[in-house]
């Protein structure tokens, strides 16, 4: 009688402690994840054989596309409610709470800075960004709206690693745009800043 | 057999069947971990010379001239070097990668490389620690700084893609100099380069 027993409960498995694993692996892993930030152009960085890993928070990065539009983001909403209000006490432009709300949750800007506010009102921010040949943020001696940004956003987060800057730039991008970029924030005085690659074995 | 039936049923409720369950939530978690773990990008660090530290650079590296080497990035994936001064160098063309440049840089760089070999050697038998890594950074650091080294100039023409420029960067890294410098590519280099092909 007691062998009868034994072989009818053992067709059954517990899923009970397995699933309560499961669901802690994925509480962990869903509050862990950072994803990737909406872009509204695709960027392919060049490999390179370094192995540091982008530091994650506070971080500035300055996106090259393809053609040399030169594009602006902050790594959190915070900190880019931060920025529009250190741009707003400077006088930069004029915005309401309401649009600076709205401001922080944009994934990526690039106007120049007297469109911003209109760019802001617009539907197809990302579609702007990339279609119209007016986007993107100036960088060249005679209009450097770019330090204007950089200055801003070190002004709202702090000096040193309090905030670290990372450039960004596409495989192709002529070195001419990037050398504009770089003259402007050597003109700020910030030299010390991080080129984003992809990792690339060493061809041996 | 009311009372017997009764028992049955409760007996069937007592388990729900989690494995449909498990199966989603193992789909969510795969989901997470490759979407976190893949995607995080490197970076390479550059400390650029501030516009008054630059005179000095040029200073030095005039007194260095014999240590100098000044890579010309061109268009079309061109690239060039010469030893010392401008005036009375021979420029040479080479290529990217192994055979090209790189090959150059290590012959320059020998002494280091060698010293930072024996580096390695050294501390791979070492437990890593954050104290042997700290030691490990600043002998490294050392090596690469020394008497003898290098010091590389790197000017990239307008016309030179972002990719061309990283990978010179990458050179430097993969042959470990520690003084180069980023420099403004002049019409006189240009001229150079120019005249090479006549």
């Amino acid at each position: 009688m007691g062998r009868f027993k034994v072989t009818k409960q053992d067709t059954f498995i517990d899923m009970t402690p397995m699933s309560d694993v499961m669901v802690l692996l994925l509480t962990f892993f869903m509050l862990t994840a950072t994803f990737v930030k909406e872009e509204p152009v695709k960027v392919n960085t060049p490999g390179s054989v370094s192995e540091i890993k982008i530091p994650e928070n506070n971080l500035l990065t300055i996106f090259v596309e393809q053609n040399g539009k030169v594009f602006m983001s902050m790594d959190s909403p915070s900190n880019m409610k931060k920025l529009v209000d250190v741009m707003v006490e400077n006088g930069a432009f004029q915005m309401s709470d309401a649009e600076k709300a709205q401001f922080a949750q944009v994934p990526m800007f690039g106007t120049p800075i007297s469109t911003v506010p209109g760019w802001l009102k617009a539907d197809d921010k990302n579609g702007i960004l990339t279609s119209d040949p007016k986007a993107g943020i100036p960088c060249d001696s005679i209009n450097d709206e770019l330090a204007v940004w950089v200055q801003a956003a070190r002004k709202a987060l702090g000096e040193g690693d309090a905030m670290r800057i990372a450039i960004k730039a596409d495989q192709k991008t002529s070195y001419k745009v990037i050398k504009n970029v770089m003259n402007s924030l050597r003109r700020i005085d910030e030299n010390r800043y991080n080129l984003l690659t992809s990792l690339k074995g060493v061809d041996k | 057999m009311a009372k017997k039936g009764g028992s049955k049923q409760k007996k069937m409720n007592a388990r729900v069947d989690f494995t449909p369950m498990v199966d989603m939530i193992m789909l969510l978690v795969t989901f997470f971990m490759l979407c976190t773990t893949l995607l995080k990008p490197q970076t390479m660090e550059i400390t650029m010379p501030s516009d008054k530290e630059d005179l000095q650079d040029e200073q030095r590296n005039q007194a260095k001239a014999s240590e100098a080497i000044t890579i010309l990035i061109g268009e079309d994936n061109t690239l060039y070097y010469f030893e010392g001064t401008p005036e009375n160098a021979k420029l040479v063309k080479t290529t990217y990668g192994k055979n090209g440049i790189r090959a150059e840089l290590m012959k320059k760089n020998a002494k280091a490389q060698q010293k930072v070999a024996e580096l390695d050697k050294k501390y791979e038998t070492i437990e890593v620690n954050e104290k042997t890594k700290e030691d490990y950074k600043k002998a490294l650091s050392e090596i690469k700084n020394g008497k003898g080294t290098p010091t590389v100039v790197i000017k990239a023409s307008d016309k030179a893609t972002y990719k061309n420029v990283i990978d010179v960067l990458d050179e430097m890294q993969i042959c470990t100099i520690g003084k180069y410098v980023i420099d403004n590519f002049t019409d006189a280099d240009q001229a150079m380069i120019d005249n090479l092909g006549k």
